[in-house]
Protein backbone atom coordinates (compact mmCIF):
# COMPACT_ATOMS: atom_id res chain seq x y z
CA UNK A 1 0.00 0.00 0.00
CA UNK A 2 1.61 3.33 -1.15
CA UNK A 3 1.39 6.33 1.15
CA UNK A 4 -1.37 8.08 -0.87
CA UNK A 5 -3.73 5.03 0.26
CA UNK A 6 -2.66 5.15 3.75
CA UNK A 7 -3.06 8.66 3.77
CA UNK A 8 -6.34 8.27 2.40
CA UNK A 9 -7.39 5.70 5.05
CA UNK A 10 -6.30 7.41 7.83
CA UNK A 11 -8.76 10.67 7.07
CA UNK A 12 -11.48 8.73 6.74
CA UNK A 13 -10.80 7.16 9.93
CA UNK A 14 -10.09 10.69 11.54
CA UNK A 15 -13.35 11.71 9.21
CA UNK A 16 -15.83 8.78 10.72
CA UNK A 17 -14.30 9.67 14.19
CA UNK A 18 -15.20 13.45 14.01
CA UNK A 19 -18.51 12.35 12.88
CA UNK A 20 -19.22 9.99 15.73
CA UNK A 21 -17.32 12.65 18.60
CA UNK A 22 -20.04 15.14 16.88
CA UNK A 23 -23.45 12.54 17.43
CA UNK A 24 -22.32 12.08 20.82
CA UNK A 25 -21.59 15.62 21.52
CA UNK A 26 -24.77 16.68 20.27
CA UNK A 27 -26.98 14.35 22.15
CA UNK A 28 -24.93 14.95 25.37
CA UNK A 29 -25.57 18.78 25.04
CA UNK A 30 -29.46 18.22 24.13
CA UNK A 31 -29.82 15.87 27.73
CA UNK A 32 -27.08 17.55 29.90
CA UNK A 33 -29.78 19.76 31.30
CA UNK A 34 -32.76 16.60 32.21
CA UNK A 35 -30.09 14.74 32.88
CA UNK A 36 -28.80 17.04 35.86
CA UNK A 37 -32.77 17.61 36.82
CA UNK A 38 -32.79 13.89 37.06
CA UNK A 39 -29.94 13.41 39.27
CA UNK A 40 -31.16 15.99 41.30
CA UNK A 41 -34.55 15.17 41.61
CA UNK A 42 -33.13 11.17 42.80
CA UNK A 43 -30.83 12.57 45.29
CA UNK A 44 -33.94 14.64 47.19
CA UNK A 45 -35.79 11.91 47.39
CA UNK A 46 -33.05 9.58 48.74
CA UNK A 47 -32.12 12.67 51.49
CA UNK A 48 -35.68 13.47 52.12
CA UNK A 49 -36.74 10.17 52.68
CA UNK A 50 -34.55 9.95 55.91
CA UNK A 51 -35.97 13.42 57.33
CA UNK A 52 -39.15 14.24 58.92
CA UNK A 53 -41.04 15.56 57.02
CA UNK A 54 -42.27 19.48 57.68
CA UNK A 55 -39.33 19.69 60.10
CA UNK A 56 -37.29 22.05 57.43
CA UNK A 57 -37.84 24.87 54.90
CA UNK A 58 -34.52 24.64 52.88
CA UNK A 59 -33.51 22.90 49.98
CA UNK A 60 -31.33 20.00 52.26
CA UNK A 61 -29.49 19.30 49.02
CA UNK A 62 -28.40 23.05 48.43
CA UNK A 63 -27.17 23.06 51.83
CA UNK A 64 -24.81 20.37 51.81
CA UNK A 65 -21.15 20.45 53.39
CA UNK A 66 -18.05 18.32 53.35
CA UNK A 67 -17.55 15.89 56.02
CA UNK A 68 -15.71 16.07 58.79
CA UNK A 69 -13.92 12.79 59.78
CA UNK A 70 -15.32 10.86 56.52
CA UNK A 71 -13.52 7.73 57.61
CA UNK A 72 -15.21 7.87 61.53
CA UNK A 73 -18.61 6.74 58.90
CA UNK A 74 -17.19 3.99 57.38
CA UNK A 75 -16.21 6.18 53.76
CA UNK A 76 -13.34 4.76 51.77
CA UNK A 77 -10.70 7.24 51.48
CA UNK A 78 -8.51 6.20 48.50
CA UNK A 79 -9.30 4.44 45.49
CA UNK A 80 -12.94 4.99 44.32
CA UNK A 81 -15.05 3.87 41.42
CA UNK A 82 -17.29 6.59 40.01
CA UNK A 83 -20.35 4.59 41.68
CA UNK A 84 -18.40 3.98 45.27
CA UNK A 85 -18.24 8.06 44.95
CA UNK A 86 -21.99 8.57 43.82
CA UNK A 87 -23.16 6.12 46.82
CA UNK A 88 -20.97 7.91 49.63
CA UNK A 89 -22.68 11.47 48.14
CA UNK A 90 -19.34 12.50 47.34
CA UNK A 91 -17.89 12.86 50.98
CA UNK A 92 -21.21 14.88 51.56
CA UNK A 93 -23.15 15.87 53.97
CA UNK A 94 -26.46 17.46 54.23
CA UNK A 95 -28.34 20.13 56.48
CA UNK A 96 -32.02 20.40 57.03
CA UNK A 97 -33.35 23.81 58.62
CA UNK A 98 -36.34 25.38 59.54
CA UNK A 99 -36.36 29.05 59.65
CA UNK A 100 -32.62 29.02 59.39
CA UNK A 101 -32.33 26.85 62.49
CA UNK A 102 -30.47 23.05 61.59
CA UNK A 103 -32.52 20.68 63.26
CA UNK A 104 -31.18 17.79 61.55
CA UNK A 105 -28.46 16.52 59.29
CA UNK A 106 -28.11 13.98 56.40
CA UNK A 107 -25.05 11.62 56.42
CA UNK A 108 -23.82 9.11 54.25
CA UNK A 109 -22.38 5.98 56.06
CA UNK A 110 -20.93 2.66 55.32
CA UNK A 111 -21.31 -0.45 57.29
CA UNK A 112 -18.19 -2.21 55.56
CA UNK A 113 -19.17 -5.66 57.87
CA UNK A 114 -22.00 -6.44 55.11
CA UNK A 115 -22.53 -9.98 53.66
CA UNK A 116 -20.85 -9.07 50.47
CA UNK A 117 -19.09 -6.01 50.71
CA UNK A 118 -19.97 -1.91 51.58
CA UNK A 119 -23.53 -0.93 52.33
CA UNK A 120 -24.10 2.69 51.84
CA UNK A 121 -26.85 4.02 54.10
CA UNK A 122 -28.15 7.37 54.39
CA UNK A 123 -29.23 8.32 58.19
CA UNK A 124 -30.46 11.55 59.28
CA UNK A 125 -29.92 13.22 63.09
CA UNK A 126 -32.02 15.67 64.58
CA UNK A 127 -30.31 17.88 66.94
CA UNK A 128 -31.49 15.98 70.03
CA UNK A 129 -29.32 13.24 68.13
CA UNK A 130 -32.64 11.09 67.45
CA UNK A 131 -32.55 9.22 64.07
CA UNK A 132 -34.90 11.15 61.52
CA UNK A 133 -34.60 8.03 59.37
CA UNK A 134 -32.30 5.81 57.77
CA UNK A 135 -32.45 4.44 54.38
CA UNK A 136 -29.56 2.10 52.06
CA UNK A 137 -28.21 3.94 49.08
CA UNK A 138 -26.22 0.96 47.74
CA UNK A 139 -25.60 -2.90 48.70
CA UNK A 140 -24.82 -6.34 47.52
CA UNK A 141 -26.16 -8.38 49.61
CA UNK A 142 -28.38 -11.34 48.55
CA UNK A 143 -31.45 -11.09 47.07
CA UNK A 144 -34.27 -12.33 49.04
CA UNK A 145 -32.37 -12.59 52.36
CA UNK A 146 -30.28 -9.57 53.08
CA UNK A 147 -31.93 -7.34 51.09
CA UNK A 148 -34.61 -7.02 53.14
CA UNK A 149 -33.05 -3.68 54.86
CA UNK A 150 -34.21 -2.31 51.61
CA UNK A 151 -37.06 0.04 52.51
CA UNK A 152 -38.93 -1.21 49.47
CA UNK A 153 -38.24 -4.98 50.70
CA UNK A 154 -39.41 -4.41 54.30
CA UNK A 155 -40.30 -2.31 57.31
CA UNK A 156 -37.10 -3.36 59.27
CA UNK A 157 -35.28 -0.44 58.38
CA UNK A 158 -37.61 2.02 59.55
CA UNK A 159 -37.31 0.48 62.99
CA UNK A 160 -34.21 2.79 62.93
CA UNK A 161 -36.33 6.07 63.42
CA UNK A 162 -36.77 7.43 66.69
CA UNK A 163 -33.95 5.72 67.99
CA UNK A 164 -31.08 7.55 69.98
CA UNK A 165 -27.71 6.40 71.96
CA UNK A 166 -29.93 5.96 74.91
CA UNK A 167 -32.73 4.61 73.43
CA UNK A 168 -32.05 1.42 73.60
CA UNK A 169 -28.99 2.53 75.91
CA UNK A 170 -27.32 -1.39 75.67
CA UNK A 171 -29.48 -2.72 73.02
CA UNK A 172 -27.73 -1.82 69.89
CA UNK A 173 -27.42 -4.95 68.31
CA UNK A 174 -29.49 -7.38 66.79
CA UNK A 175 -31.26 -9.55 69.25
CA UNK A 176 -29.39 -13.25 68.37
CA UNK A 177 -26.20 -10.79 69.93
CA UNK A 178 -28.60 -9.91 73.04
CA UNK A 179 -29.82 -6.33 70.96
CA UNK A 180 -32.93 -5.03 70.27
CA UNK A 181 -32.82 -5.18 66.77
CA UNK A 182 -34.47 -7.69 64.87
CA UNK A 183 -32.44 -10.27 62.28
CA UNK A 184 -33.54 -12.44 59.34
CA UNK A 185 -34.30 -15.44 58.87
CA UNK A 186 -31.16 -16.73 57.10
CA UNK A 187 -29.61 -13.46 57.41
CA UNK A 188 -27.88 -12.19 60.39
CA UNK A 189 -24.58 -10.87 59.49
CA UNK A 190 -26.38 -8.31 57.17
CA UNK A 191 -28.62 -6.66 59.90
CA UNK A 192 -25.38 -6.66 62.34
CA UNK A 193 -23.54 -4.53 60.07
CA UNK A 194 -26.34 -1.71 59.52
CA UNK A 195 -27.28 -1.63 63.49
CA UNK A 196 -23.71 -1.37 63.90
CA UNK A 197 -22.95 1.36 61.51
CA UNK A 198 -26.24 3.52 62.25
CA UNK A 199 -24.88 3.28 66.31
CA UNK A 200 -21.50 4.56 64.67
CA UNK A 201 -23.11 7.47 62.77
CA UNK A 202 -24.96 8.49 66.26
CA UNK A 203 -21.67 8.22 68.02
CA UNK A 204 -20.02 10.45 65.38
CA UNK A 205 -23.04 12.69 65.31
CA UNK A 206 -22.56 13.26 69.28
CA UNK A 207 -18.29 13.86 69.09
CA UNK A 208 -19.24 16.31 66.07
CA UNK A 209 -22.76 17.93 67.16
CA UNK A 210 -21.18 21.39 67.28
CA UNK A 211 -19.88 21.45 63.72
CA UNK A 212 -22.95 20.11 62.56
CA UNK A 213 -25.31 22.00 63.79
CA UNK A 214 -23.51 25.19 63.81
CA UNK A 215 -25.43 27.63 61.82
CA UNK A 216 -22.61 30.13 60.50
CA UNK A 217 -22.66 29.19 57.24
CA UNK A 218 -26.13 30.32 56.87
CA UNK A 219 -25.72 33.48 54.73
CA UNK A 220 -23.54 31.56 52.21
CA UNK A 221 -26.12 29.58 51.66
CA UNK A 222 -28.62 32.26 51.29
CA UNK A 223 -26.33 34.15 48.70
CA UNK A 224 -26.69 31.24 46.32
CA UNK B 1 -27.11 -10.81 -3.03
CA UNK B 2 -30.46 -9.98 -4.33
CA UNK B 3 -31.24 -13.14 -3.45
CA UNK B 4 -32.20 -12.56 0.10
CA UNK B 5 -35.45 -12.99 1.22
CA UNK B 6 -37.24 -11.01 3.53
CA UNK B 7 -38.71 -13.76 4.87
CA UNK B 8 -35.42 -15.64 5.62
CA UNK B 9 -34.04 -12.93 7.65
CA UNK B 10 -36.83 -13.04 9.59
CA UNK B 11 -36.55 -16.53 10.82
CA UNK B 12 -32.80 -16.45 10.89
CA UNK B 13 -32.82 -13.50 13.57
CA UNK B 14 -35.90 -15.13 15.60
CA UNK B 15 -35.64 -18.91 14.63
CA UNK B 16 -32.83 -20.34 13.01
CA UNK B 17 -30.00 -18.23 13.63
CA UNK B 18 -31.20 -16.86 17.25
CA UNK B 19 -28.21 -14.50 18.43
CA UNK B 20 -29.24 -15.83 21.90
CA UNK B 21 -30.10 -19.21 21.21
CA UNK B 22 -28.20 -20.60 18.36
CA UNK B 23 -25.01 -18.10 18.25
CA UNK B 24 -25.11 -17.99 21.81
CA UNK B 25 -23.59 -14.08 21.17
CA UNK B 26 -24.02 -11.88 24.19
CA UNK B 27 -24.73 -13.41 26.82
CA UNK B 28 -23.01 -11.07 29.19
CA UNK B 29 -25.69 -9.05 29.53
CA UNK B 30 -28.39 -11.95 28.76
CA UNK B 31 -27.26 -13.75 31.73
CA UNK B 32 -26.76 -10.83 34.16
CA UNK B 33 -29.92 -8.52 33.35
CA UNK B 34 -32.67 -10.73 32.57
CA UNK B 35 -34.00 -11.28 36.92
CA UNK B 36 -37.20 -9.29 36.11
CA UNK B 37 -38.83 -8.82 32.83
CA UNK B 38 -39.19 -5.03 33.43
CA UNK B 39 -35.13 -5.08 33.90
CA UNK B 40 -35.49 -7.63 30.73
CA UNK B 41 -37.20 -5.61 28.60
CA UNK B 42 -35.31 -2.04 29.03
CA UNK B 43 -32.16 -3.75 27.83
CA UNK B 44 -33.75 -5.60 25.24
CA UNK B 45 -35.14 -2.27 23.64
CA UNK B 46 -31.85 -0.65 24.07
CA UNK B 47 -30.18 -3.85 22.12
CA UNK B 48 -33.05 -3.61 19.44
CA UNK B 49 -32.24 0.18 18.88
CA UNK B 50 -28.41 -0.04 19.24
CA UNK B 51 -28.38 -3.37 16.50
CA UNK B 52 -30.73 -1.44 14.29
CA UNK B 53 -29.09 1.84 13.83
CA UNK B 54 -25.41 0.46 13.96
CA UNK B 55 -26.85 -1.98 10.86
CA UNK B 56 -28.55 1.18 9.42
CA UNK B 57 -25.20 3.42 9.69
CA UNK B 58 -23.05 0.38 8.77
CA UNK B 59 -25.03 0.01 5.25
CA UNK B 60 -24.67 3.42 4.63
CA UNK B 61 -21.02 3.80 4.70
CA UNK B 62 -20.33 0.43 3.24
CA UNK B 63 -18.90 2.25 0.13
CA UNK B 64 -16.81 4.62 1.85
CA UNK B 65 -15.02 2.19 4.06
CA UNK B 66 -12.05 0.86 3.13
CA UNK B 67 -11.08 -3.22 4.00
CA UNK B 68 -8.12 -2.38 5.96
CA UNK B 69 -9.57 0.08 8.67
CA UNK B 70 -13.43 -1.55 8.51
CA UNK B 71 -13.36 -3.01 12.02
CA UNK B 72 -12.28 0.51 13.66
CA UNK B 73 -14.97 2.05 12.00
CA UNK B 74 -17.57 -0.20 12.74
CA UNK B 75 -16.37 -0.24 16.60
CA UNK B 76 -16.43 3.57 16.95
CA UNK B 77 -19.81 3.43 15.02
CA UNK B 78 -21.51 0.90 17.55
CA UNK B 79 -19.38 2.86 20.36
CA UNK B 80 -20.96 6.19 19.24
CA UNK B 81 -24.93 4.85 18.86
CA UNK B 82 -24.74 2.84 22.25
CA UNK B 83 -23.39 6.38 24.23
CA UNK B 84 -26.45 8.13 22.04
CA UNK B 85 -28.81 5.82 23.57
CA UNK B 86 -27.40 5.55 27.18
CA UNK B 87 -27.50 8.91 27.10
CA UNK B 88 -31.27 9.12 25.80
CA UNK B 89 -32.22 6.91 28.50
CA UNK B 90 -30.39 8.79 31.16
CA UNK B 91 -32.71 11.64 30.12
CA UNK B 92 -35.45 9.92 29.69
CA UNK B 93 -35.65 6.64 31.68
CA UNK B 94 -33.47 7.49 34.72
CA UNK B 95 -34.51 4.73 37.20
CA UNK B 96 -34.16 2.09 34.61
CA UNK B 97 -31.19 3.75 33.40
CA UNK B 98 -29.68 3.46 37.42
CA UNK B 99 -30.86 -0.31 37.72
CA UNK B 100 -29.41 -1.45 34.30
CA UNK B 101 -26.42 0.41 35.11
CA UNK B 102 -22.71 -1.06 33.68
CA UNK B 103 -25.09 -3.51 31.17
CA UNK B 104 -26.05 -0.24 28.63
CA UNK B 105 -22.35 0.71 27.60
CA UNK B 106 -21.51 -2.80 27.63
CA UNK B 107 -23.99 -3.22 24.73
CA UNK B 108 -20.81 -1.83 22.78
CA UNK B 109 -18.97 -5.36 23.59
CA UNK B 110 -22.19 -7.21 22.54
CA UNK B 111 -20.43 -9.74 20.09
CA UNK B 112 -23.41 -9.77 17.89
CA UNK B 113 -24.13 -6.49 17.11
CA UNK B 114 -20.18 -6.52 15.89
CA UNK B 115 -21.21 -9.89 13.78
CA UNK B 116 -24.14 -8.22 11.72
CA UNK B 117 -22.27 -5.01 10.96
CA UNK B 118 -19.15 -7.06 9.42
CA UNK B 119 -21.32 -10.20 7.99
CA UNK B 120 -24.31 -8.76 6.89
CA UNK B 121 -24.88 -4.95 6.81
CA UNK B 122 -21.51 -4.08 5.60
CA UNK B 123 -22.69 -6.30 1.94
CA UNK B 124 -26.46 -5.33 1.67
CA UNK B 125 -28.30 -2.77 0.55
CA UNK B 126 -29.72 -0.33 3.58
CA UNK B 127 -33.60 -1.71 3.51
CA UNK B 128 -32.20 -5.04 4.31
CA UNK B 129 -29.72 -4.46 6.56
CA UNK B 130 -32.36 -2.27 8.78
CA UNK B 131 -34.22 -5.51 8.67
CA UNK B 132 -32.06 -8.22 9.36
CA UNK B 133 -30.87 -5.52 12.53
CA UNK B 134 -34.47 -5.67 13.67
CA UNK B 135 -34.99 -9.30 13.04
CA UNK B 136 -31.42 -9.80 15.15
CA UNK B 137 -32.59 -7.13 17.80
CA UNK B 138 -36.16 -8.96 18.17
CA UNK B 139 -34.96 -12.33 18.39
CA UNK B 140 -32.39 -11.64 20.94
CA UNK B 141 -34.42 -9.40 22.96
CA UNK B 142 -37.57 -11.86 23.18
CA UNK B 143 -34.84 -14.60 24.80
CA UNK B 144 -34.19 -11.69 27.25
CA UNK B 145 -37.44 -11.17 27.76
CA UNK B 146 -38.51 -14.66 28.22
CA UNK B 147 -35.99 -15.51 30.56
CA UNK B 148 -36.46 -12.52 32.80
CA UNK B 149 -40.15 -13.70 33.04
CA UNK B 150 -39.25 -16.93 33.62
CA UNK B 151 -36.57 -16.35 36.20
CA UNK B 152 -38.90 -13.34 38.22
CA UNK B 153 -41.92 -15.84 38.16
CA UNK B 154 -39.99 -18.12 39.27
CA UNK B 155 -37.91 -16.37 42.09
CA UNK B 156 -39.99 -13.64 43.13
CA UNK B 157 -43.65 -15.12 42.12
CA UNK B 158 -44.37 -12.34 40.27
CA UNK B 159 -44.60 -10.43 36.55
CA UNK B 160 -44.07 -6.53 35.69
CA UNK B 161 -42.86 -5.75 38.86
CA UNK B 162 -41.10 -1.91 38.64
CA UNK B 163 -42.73 -1.30 35.07
CA UNK B 164 -43.02 2.12 36.29
CA UNK B 165 -39.25 2.38 35.91
CA UNK B 166 -40.19 1.89 31.93
CA UNK B 167 -43.75 3.22 31.59
CA UNK B 168 -43.76 5.94 33.84
CA UNK B 169 -46.05 6.55 36.83
CA UNK B 170 -49.34 4.91 34.69
CA UNK B 171 -47.53 1.61 35.31
CA UNK B 172 -47.30 1.75 39.23
CA UNK B 173 -49.86 -0.89 39.55
CA UNK B 174 -48.82 -3.37 36.99
CA UNK B 175 -47.35 -5.92 38.70
CA UNK B 176 -49.03 -9.15 38.80
CA UNK B 177 -48.86 -11.66 41.56
CA UNK B 178 -48.56 -14.86 40.23
CA UNK B 179 -47.76 -16.95 43.61
CA UNK B 180 -48.53 -16.14 47.10
CA UNK B 181 -45.58 -13.38 48.53
CA UNK B 182 -42.61 -14.87 49.79
CA UNK B 183 -42.74 -18.49 48.20
CA UNK B 184 -39.68 -17.59 45.36
CA UNK B 185 -37.35 -19.37 44.86
CA UNK B 186 -34.39 -17.64 45.20
CA UNK B 187 -32.05 -19.61 43.23
CA UNK B 188 -33.92 -18.04 40.38
CA UNK B 189 -32.44 -15.22 40.90
CA UNK B 190 -29.03 -15.75 41.46
CA UNK B 191 -26.48 -16.06 38.81
CA UNK B 192 -26.95 -20.02 38.81
CA UNK B 193 -30.63 -19.34 37.79
CA UNK B 194 -29.61 -17.43 34.19
CA UNK B 195 -28.02 -20.38 33.54
CA UNK B 196 -30.44 -22.72 34.06
CA UNK B 197 -33.00 -21.00 32.31
CA UNK B 198 -30.85 -20.17 29.09
CA UNK B 199 -30.13 -23.98 29.40
CA UNK B 200 -33.81 -24.72 29.50
CA UNK B 201 -34.50 -22.61 26.79
CA UNK B 202 -31.91 -23.80 24.17
CA UNK B 203 -33.31 -27.17 25.30
CA UNK B 204 -36.43 -26.28 24.43
CA UNK B 205 -35.61 -24.89 20.91
CA UNK B 206 -34.29 -28.33 20.18
CA UNK B 207 -36.80 -30.06 20.90
CA UNK B 208 -38.94 -28.24 19.16
CA UNK B 209 -36.49 -28.16 16.42
CA UNK B 210 -36.16 -32.24 16.52
CA UNK B 211 -40.25 -32.47 16.21
CA UNK B 212 -40.59 -30.30 13.61
CA UNK B 213 -37.27 -32.22 11.88
CA UNK B 214 -39.46 -35.89 12.93
CA UNK B 215 -42.47 -34.63 11.22
CA UNK B 216 -41.21 -33.58 7.74
CA UNK B 217 -39.44 -36.66 7.60
CA UNK B 218 -42.41 -38.70 8.31
CA UNK B 219 -44.50 -36.42 5.59
CA UNK B 220 -41.79 -37.36 2.96
CA UNK B 221 -41.99 -40.68 3.85
CA UNK B 222 -45.43 -40.80 3.87
CA UNK B 223 -45.77 -39.52 0.44
CA UNK B 224 -43.29 -41.66 -0.95
CA UNK B 225 -45.40 -44.69 0.28
CA UNK B 226 -48.30 -43.55 -1.42
CA UNK B 227 -46.65 -42.79 -4.51
CA UNK B 228 -45.26 -46.58 -4.27
CA UNK B 229 -47.98 -48.81 -3.26
CA UNK B 230 -46.68 -52.06 -1.63
CA UNK B 231 -45.79 -54.74 -4.29
CA UNK B 232 -46.63 -57.29 -1.93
Amino acid sequence: MDLRQIVITAALLAGFTAVGVGLVALTQQGTEERIAANEKAIMLARVSAVLTPGSYDNDPIADHFDLMAPEELGLRLGLRTEAQTEAAHGFQGYRARLANQVTAVVLPVVAREGYSGDINLLVGVDAEGHITGVRVTRHRETPGLGDLIEASKSDWILGFTGKSLDNPKNGWAVRKDGGEFDQFTGATITPRAVVRAVYNALQYVQRHHAELFETEQLKEVADE
Amino acid sequence: MSDVKLGNLARDGLWKNNPALVQILGLCPLLAISNTTINALGLALATLAAVLLSNILVSLIRHWVRPEVRLPIFVLVIASVVTTIELIMNAFFHELFLVLGIFIPLIVTNCFIIARAESFASRHRVSLAAWDGLMMGLGFGLVLIVMGAMRELVGFGTLLANAEQLFGPIAHNWTIYVLPEETGFLLAILPPGAFMALALLIALKQAIDRRLKEKAAARVQLSVTTKQPART
